[in-house]
């Protein structure tokens, strides 16, 4: 039939999904139903060209209480108390809308974590744009920014952390990806399955409008210059309805009036109430003349693919329906029975009397296909390996190369960002934003919670899979430079467009490389999401596996920070500096080029840094650690030195390696610590134990910075002096 | 130290979302438990202090505070403050005061029209009130920030008047007690806080409940809930 034809190309089907489709469903589908499949089978809500590549996945851990397939992952901090955490990628919306697109990526994962029956009690962001020479980068950067604050600040839950960083890839497809963390008892965790057959499923919170109708397809796509026009397709968010909602939500819970909910994502009413209906293996029937409307004349496809914001899905018990309805009025919220759990396993949509589509659940759910793409190695991956580091190496000005690092966007402060967000509400952050990873401390509990999200994406970009690793290892470094263990990851793996051969296996090899890594550190993936088809104008991003850690410290009193706190501290390079240039920040300054060979990452090494700084912390042997990592070791020096307002004296030989290596080589498994003289025994002995490589490295004290490497005195610099190019060169541009 | 028996209350309006804050620094502070009522109640046992907690109050929709001040609680916490009831807002808490009438001036949008998190260093300009008596006279003191409506602004006669009535309670100032320009949020005459005429409702845009422990980073924000309460709780 040519009017089938048409229709499965409308709704993002190819034909060999519809024959599919018409093979499982034994008939032609009419038009809601077809609606159902594209949406449920598209990439964002099915993941169909990802799935296959997502079950290298270690997931299972004595620490992971709930792994991938809920609303978000849970892993055990403290006896029963857990936290609920995940990310999720709002990156299309941000390049249209950026406020708009913003705020509801941050609203949309916060709703993940309460469906889970936790009250949310971190957020924290990675931002990555185009270069802030653009004046329309600019107007993005600004507008993600203040739609994170903007919905964090008012619904009040604080947004502690996270990374920015800026790359021509991004230019026209900026990313934002929002994590965010609950606290719940590990007895009190709900989950979305719609349960009990005769169950009321009630729809509460906003009424459903046009908006954001077929986002899931909109995130789908590639973007190009006529997306500027598809502001329609994204969703409007209100964080004050949210935090009624929030608020409403854990009440109900609180209470025992509910037995499974789910919030209203990507395709809306349609993937809740499937997956709820899938995941219980029940099925669903809504009757669409019951769901509170804000527009007439809506079609049932467009109520039933809105992406209207703060909505949740129900599963109530008959006879604590009226209990939970006067709840909702006392939020002044609206709650609506639209339907009932039934025994079929179909997913049925009413109006009145007429049924108007009906579907096993399990088709939209578990029969998404599993495409395997076909993958080609890009010609730039063993090209790009050989780089002429001559021009680093023979710099010579390392004072003025410094500044130059320190005044990159990518690594100058993030202050002009983090000071638009509310990082203490709530009266648990005990680590701000600004160093390696925010600590909050846990009501009713000695412990402390660490978390961190990271990526290098020149690394992902030179190489996927060391890059993947690096960055399932990086985040684990951040959290354990705060005296933290690191315990799982969520992700969101941010890609081009996986149709494309070149792209796929970028992707194949990063999953690789974030596989291994969490298998080896012991860090399961508890969830996550991946967005495809981020390209401007047929150009990819960067490949950006973004990765988000939490760790737990056993005392938070004991939580390390970045900054030198007193004068007299010994300083100490953790780990071994190589001759590693490739894939450098500083020689993307001097060339402008992501080139080399990224440096080597060894899991044993890793693993035993962690152990030190564990015992480090545990033992209260340190002043202070960072992590050393982009820019190099100057840098992490420098950043310790001006966030704690101490000069340094320092003075090594490395004769393995170059200067320029020594100094901006971006090295693994390093981090600089210091500590007070009288420990100097006991910190060398810890390294010792732990068989890690360290080098003494200086003092710390008075008001500059210097280095003496092999006899020359290469950095002398006032610290003011520094402290002013890093701390400014973000808000002088944003002026 | 015998137990604190004052009695606390702080209001909850939808948007309020410092006001569990508030409870836990009142509690740290003076081991007193408060109690949280909801907006739409129209009368309430009588309290020593009344918190009304930062936040986004019907999601500072209108204007910051504009709607929370027709809330029915607001009639209670009017009758109670004539009766000499202490009323502390806090940001949020401030504008509603604000709105409200119950302090003069307004709070508009901040300077650079940036919403700013940051610690700040306040000096204390009046430590003769019953929430600031546990502060030394011109005490320089950190406390956080987080607000985009913080720039206090009253006209020139008015701003005469709260000097002369030394009801400027609080400026923003530099670490050295500096207050000239240390606004940083463009407001009058660097104020971050004051009080009403009787000297019971004082209204500030720094969040002292952020600062009563110090491994939040600071402590500062404890001697006004201890001022507080001391003044009004009879701790033996």
């Amino acid at each position: 039939m040519s009017d089938a034809q048409n229709l499965w190309k409308e709704h993002g089907l190819t034909k060999e999904e519809y024959d599919k489709i018409l093979a499982l469903l034994k008939r032609q589908p009419n038009y809601l139903e077809l609606a159902l499949f594209g949406v449920m089978w598209s990439e964002h809500c099915g993941y169909k060209n990802s799935k296959a590549q997502l079950r290298k996945f270690p997931v299972k851990g004595a620490q992971v209480v709930q792994g991938p397939g809920e609303n978000a992952g849970v892993v055990r901090l403290d006896g029963k108390l857990c936290a609920a955490f995940k990310m999720e990628s709002h990156n299309h919306p941000s390049a249209v809308e950026p406020y708009q697109g913003a705020a509801t990526g941050v609203g949309g994962i916060i709703r993940d974590i309460f469906a889970m029956g936790a009250r949310p009690v971190a957020s924290l962001d990675s931002l990555r744009f185009g270069t802030l020479e653009d004046a329309h980068t600019r107007q993005l950067f600004r507008g993600v920014v203040a739609g994170v604050g903007g919905y964090g600040n008012c619904i009040g839950i604080p947004t502690v952390g996270g990374e920015v960083s800026f790359h021509p890839s991004y230019k026209g497809n900026p990313l934002l990806n929002a994590m965010c963390v609950g606290l719940v008892d590990e007895d009190k965790i709900f989950k979305g399955q719609a349960v009990g057959v005769g169950n009321i499923v009630v729809l509460v919170g906003a009424r459903t409008g046009r908006d954001g109708i077929k986002g899931a397809s909109f995130a789908s796509e590639e973007l190009s210059e006529s997306d500027r026009d598809k502001r329609p397709n994204v969703q409007v968010g209100d964080p004050f309805m949210e935090k009624l909602l929030l608020e409403a939500s854990l009440e109900v819970l609180e209470a025992g009036l509910v037995v499974g909910l789910q919030d209203l994502g990507a395709a809306g009413l349609t993937s809740s109430t499937v997956e709820m209906a899938g995941r219980a293996g029940n099925g669903i029937t809504i009757d669409l003349n019951k769901v509170p409307m804000r527009e007439k004349g809506m079609e049932p496809w467009e109520t039933m693919l809105s992406e209207s914001q703060e909505r949740m899905l129900m599963v109530v018990e008959p006879s604590k329906v009226n209990a939970l309805t006067k709840v909702f009025e006392k939020w002044d919220l609206n709650s609506a029975a639209i339907g009932t759990v039934t025994d079929d396993g179909n997913f049925t949509i009413t109006r009145g009397g007429e049924t108007l589509a009906s579907v096993p659940a399990e088709l939209l759910t578990d029969k998404v296909p599993v495409n395997i793409r076909e993958q080609r190695e890009p010609a730039y991956f063993k090209a790009l390996k050989t780089a002429d580091f001559s021009k680093l190496k023979g710099y010579g000005d390392w004072n003025e190369l410094l500044e130059r690092l320190l005044s990159s966007p990518n690594i100058a402060s993030k202050r002009w960002v983090y000071e638009q967000y509310d990082c203490t509400v709530g009266v648990n952050t005990v680590v701000r934003p600004g160093s390696d990873a925010a600590v909050l401390r846990l009501p009713g509990s000695k412990k402390g919670m660490a978390l961190a999200v990271d990526c290098n994406t020149r690394y992902t970009y030179l190489d996927p899979q060391r890059g993947g690793a690096i960055a399932v290892a990086e985040s684990a470094r951040n959290v354990a430079v705060s005296g933290a263990k690191p315990l799982a990851i969520t992700n969101c793996l941010n890609f081009g467009n996986p149709e494309k051969p070149e792209i796929y296996w970028q992707f194949v090899k990063a999953t690789d490389g974030v596989a291994s890594a969490c298998e080896a550190l012991n860090t399961p993936v508890t969830g996550g999401n991946v967005s495809f088809y981020n390209e401007y104008d047929g150009q990819a991003i960067q490949p950006s596996p973004t990765i988000g850690m939490v760790g737990v410290i056993d005392d938070v009193e004991k939580r390390l920070t970045s900054s030198f706190k007193r004068e007299g501290d010994i300083v100490l390079l953790v780990g071994e500096s190589l001759e590693e240039l490739g894939a450098s920040e500083a020689h993307y300054i001097l060339t402008g080029k992501d080139e080399g060979e990224v440096p080597v990452l060894d899991f044993d090494k890793e693993k035993a840094l962690y152990a030190f700084l564990s015992e480090g912390a545990d033992k209260e042997l340190l002043s202070s650690a960072h992590d050393c990592a982009d820019g190099g070791l100057a840098v992490a020096l420098a950043e310790s030195a001006i966030q704690g307002g101490i000069g340094v004296t320092l003075a090594w030989e490395d004769k393995n390696i170059s200067v320029a290596a020594a100094l901006f080589g971006e090295s693994q498994s390093r981090a600089v610590v210091s500590f007070n003289s009288k420990h100097k025994g006991s910190v060398e002995a810890l390294l010792k134990k732990h068989s890690v490589p360290f080098t003494p490295l200086g003092q710390t004290g008075g008001e500059n910075f210097s280095i003496n490497l092999n006899g020359a005195l290469v950095i002398s610099r006032a610290l003011t002096e520094l402290a002013r190019v890093w701390d400014t060169t973000i808000s002088e541009i944003m002026k | 130290m015998g137990a604190n028996k004052a009695k606390a209350a702080v209001i909850v309006f939808p948007g309020s979302n410092c006001d569990n804050d508030a409870g836990r620094a009142i509690k740290a502070a003076t081991g007193v438990d408060a109690r949280f009522v909801w907006h739409r109640e129209t009368s309430m046992e009588d309290f020593d202090l009344i918190v009304l907690p930062g936040g986004f109050s019907f999601g500072d929709y209108l204007r910051t505070g504009a709607i929370a001040r027709y809330s029915p609680i607001m009639k209670e916490v009017i009758r109670q403050a004539r009766r000499g009831a202490k009323v502390l807002g806090i940001c949020n808490g401030f504008q509603i005061l604000t709105e409200s009438g119950m302090l003069p001036g307004a709070l508009l949008r901040n300077r650079d029209l940036l919403f700013l998190s940051k610690d700040v260093y306040l000096r204390v300009e009046n430590n003769n009130t019953a929430f600031t008596s546990a502060y030394k006279e011109k005490q320089v003191i950190r406390l956080p920030i987080a607000h985009g409506d913080g720039n206090y602004y009253i006209d020139d006669e008015g701003y005469k008047r709260l000097v002369g009535e030394g009801r400027v309670v609080f400026r923003y100032s530099a670490p050295d007690g500096a207050t000239e320009g240390m606004a940083p949020n463009g407001a009058k005459g660097d104020i971050a806080g004051i009080i009403n005429d009787h000297g019971n409702v004082l209204g500030l845009m720094p969040h002292p409940e952020r600062h009563c422990e110090a491994i939040l980073g600071g402590a500062d924000g404890k001697w006004m809930f201890e001022s507080l309460l001391n003044a009004v709780g009879g701790q033996s």
